[in-house]
């Protein structure tokens, strides 16, 4: 065996064990904060795969968008929200634990079955440094409606987040009694209760 | 003028000095095998580009201290040195034996972690930076690309080690640090990517080929002045720099994310701003000024000396002027990026997103728009 090619098994069985215990962990560490700094660790290992199956344009997107976006918004959320209280126990929860382990092992050996069952073909040989102007021939031709698609559920959902996050305006200004205008972007405006006279 | 712009300006570029392949052959002259010479060859640009990117941060530390006297019209470091040059060595050297200390709440394994996870990507990110055509550890097919993912997974890190710090400060610098840094990848990369579609390639070495042929009249700034601008505002906040350093605030928030270190951890953050602001600056110069790129082509030059441009001694000084170029440029961009600390006051944090969602990422989008249209109207000069 080359050099190159013991290198390439190594990093694979460290990536593919860092995979496998990072993502148990996600599963079953009780503390949430770990659990969302594994995930980037996971990511981070999916990463590593691409990079071994020669697709770098790939892991440098599933770099910048899962680990750079989606990640560091997971913990974003976490910390602004994270209060320390403790949880009331739950009534049954051995039985709870039981069963949804027996569906997950149940689902881990459909999965088994079928990865050994399919007659896997050999794909077409990587292209390496190609691969950034096929993905883009692709994206702009035969996958052109899912990618717009795409763009338009991210646009949505961002949009609902700014409705969700956006602060409450008062309909009616308590001050002057006036009708507040309820743009969906909020605009600099006067304080509601600026000209309210001291009571 | 718009002849002067190289379309095809690879064929024009020389090949210039191939360290590796002359080391491997070295090698192989000894009786090693092809693959054993490049895993002897494979850790030795790594270890000079880390030498380098250390003694950048310590010049860049003297020209902080000395800059910033100059500004305030005091001396600055004297004694330690000529002019105090070893004042950075004395800086380092009493944070390497400084008492490590973790707070007694404080997660330490996540507090310990954080600061690696700042320095690692900055460090790595120095792959992709080029020193002449084939003086850079690796000419990666995404190269640009590579950069602006690894810088992305930093504020993992300063999140990580505010959480860890069980420290409102910290909790606080931590979220605005990711919160700062999300917001400026943005216009950050759409700045980029209108240098990209003019080189039409993601590679360093590429974007820089594409600005050689007239010398300074081919570089990018005169056809990307508003990209320049937005990439390096964008540069500056990536960096924490003044006037975008919020995460750090010593008037709102003690020093925030990094309020709880000390020691070797505090060094780690320190080093990693440094070293980031270091490239940030060598990518400006390689994305908008022409990288290793003489003002005066050097093919020019030797021409009008009436020498070979494959002379050996010829490529020699080619490969060292490149050298001098990239850094010449950089530090440049590192003194007015210094000045710029010194002598103007920090932005408010809706001010600072304002500034990124409201202005800078429409404009870099208009930016991405012309370039779009120039290209298609005028291909000989933006890169058809």
């Amino acid at each position: 065996m080359t050099i190159a090619a013991s290198t390439q098994l190594i990093s694979f069985l460290v990536l593919s064990a860092v995979i496998v215990l990072g993502a148990l962990g996600v599963v079953l560490l009780s503390n949430i904060v770990y659990s969302a700094f594994l995930l980037g660790g996971v990511f981070l290992a999916v990463a590593g795969l691409y990079l071994l199956l020669n697709a770098s344009f790939v892991a440098a997107a599933q770099v910048l968008v899962y680990v750079g976006a989606v990640n560091v918004l997971i913990l974003f959320a976490i910390m602004l929200v994270n209060k320390r209280e403790d949880l009331a126990p739950i009534p049954g929860i051995a039985v709870r634990r039981l069963l949804s382990g027996g569906v997950c092992a149940g689902l881990f050996v459909l999965l088994t079955r079928v990865v050994l069952t399919t007659p896997w073909a050999q794909g077409p040989e990587p292209i390496g440094e190609g691969a950034t102007i096929r993905i883009g021939e692709h994206l702009f031709t035969d996958y052109l409606l899912p990618f717009e698609l795409a763009s338009v559920l991210l646009l949505m959902a961002m949009i609902g987040a700014i409705v969700l996050a956006r602060r409450d305006v008062q309909a009616v200004d308590p001050g002057t009694g006036e009708a507040v205008d309820q743009g969906l972007i909020e605009k600099a405006r006067t304080p509601l209760l600026v000209d309210q006279p001291p009571a | 003028m718009v002849t002067f712009f190289a379309t095809n300006a690879p064929a024009l570029v020389s090949p210039g000095l191939d360290l590796e392949q002359s080391f491997s052959q070295t090698l192989e002259g000894f009786g090693l095998s092809d693959q054993a010479a490049r895993l002897i060859w494979l850790p030795l640009p790594m270890l000079l580009v880390l030498v380098a990117a250390v003694v950048g941060v310590l010049v860049t530390v003297w020209l902080e201290r000395k800059i910033s006297a100059a500004v305030q019209q005091r001396i600055g470091p004297e004694y330690a040195g000529a002019l105090g040059v070893l004042q950075p060595l004395a800086d380092g050297l009493k944070l390497l034996v400084k008492e490590d200390i973790i707070p007694a709440r404080a997660d330490g394994l996540l507090f310990t972690l954080g600061p690696v996870l700042v320095v690692v990507p900055v460090i790595l990110s120095w792959l992709i930076v080029p020193f002449g055509q084939n003086l850079l550890i690796s000419n990666v097919g995404v190269g640009i690309f590579l950069w602006i993912s690894l810088s992305s997974v930093q504020p993992i890190g300063l999140l990580m080690s505010g959480y860890a710090s069980n420290n409102k400060y910290s909790l606080l610098g931590g979220l605005r640090a990711a919160a700062q840094s999300i917001s400026y990848e943005i216009p950050l990369a759409l700045a980029v990517l209108a240098v990209v579609m003019m080189s039409n390639s993601l590679s360093t070495v590429d974007i820089v080929s594409q600005q050689t042929g007239a010398g300074i009249l081919s570089w990018n700034i005169w056809r990307q002045p508003v990209g320049f601008l937005i990439f390096w505002i964008c540069a500056l906040a990536e960096c924490e720099r003044l006037p975008f350093d919020l995460p750090e605030a010593e008037e709102e928030l003690v020093a925030g994310y990094q309020t709880e270190y000390a020691g070797m951890k505090f060094a780690l953050f320190y080093l990693g701003s440094y070293i980031n602001l270091v490239l940030s600056a060598l990518l400006v110069s390689v994305l908008y000024l022409g990288g290793w790129g003489f003002p005066v082509p050097v093919e020019w030059l030797a021409g009008w000396l009436g020498q070979s441009v494959d002379a050996p001694l010829v490529q020699v000084i080619t490969g060292a002027t490149g050298i001098v170029m990239t850094v010449l440029k950089a530090y440049l961009l590192v003194f007015i990026a210094i000045l710029l600390r010194w002598t103007t006051p920090r932005v408010r944090i809706d001010q600072l997103l304002d500034l990124g969602w409201k202005f800078l990422l429409p404009l870099a989008l208009v930016n991405l728009l012309v370039t779009a249209a120039l290209k298609l109207a005028f291909p000989v000069a933006f890169g058809g």
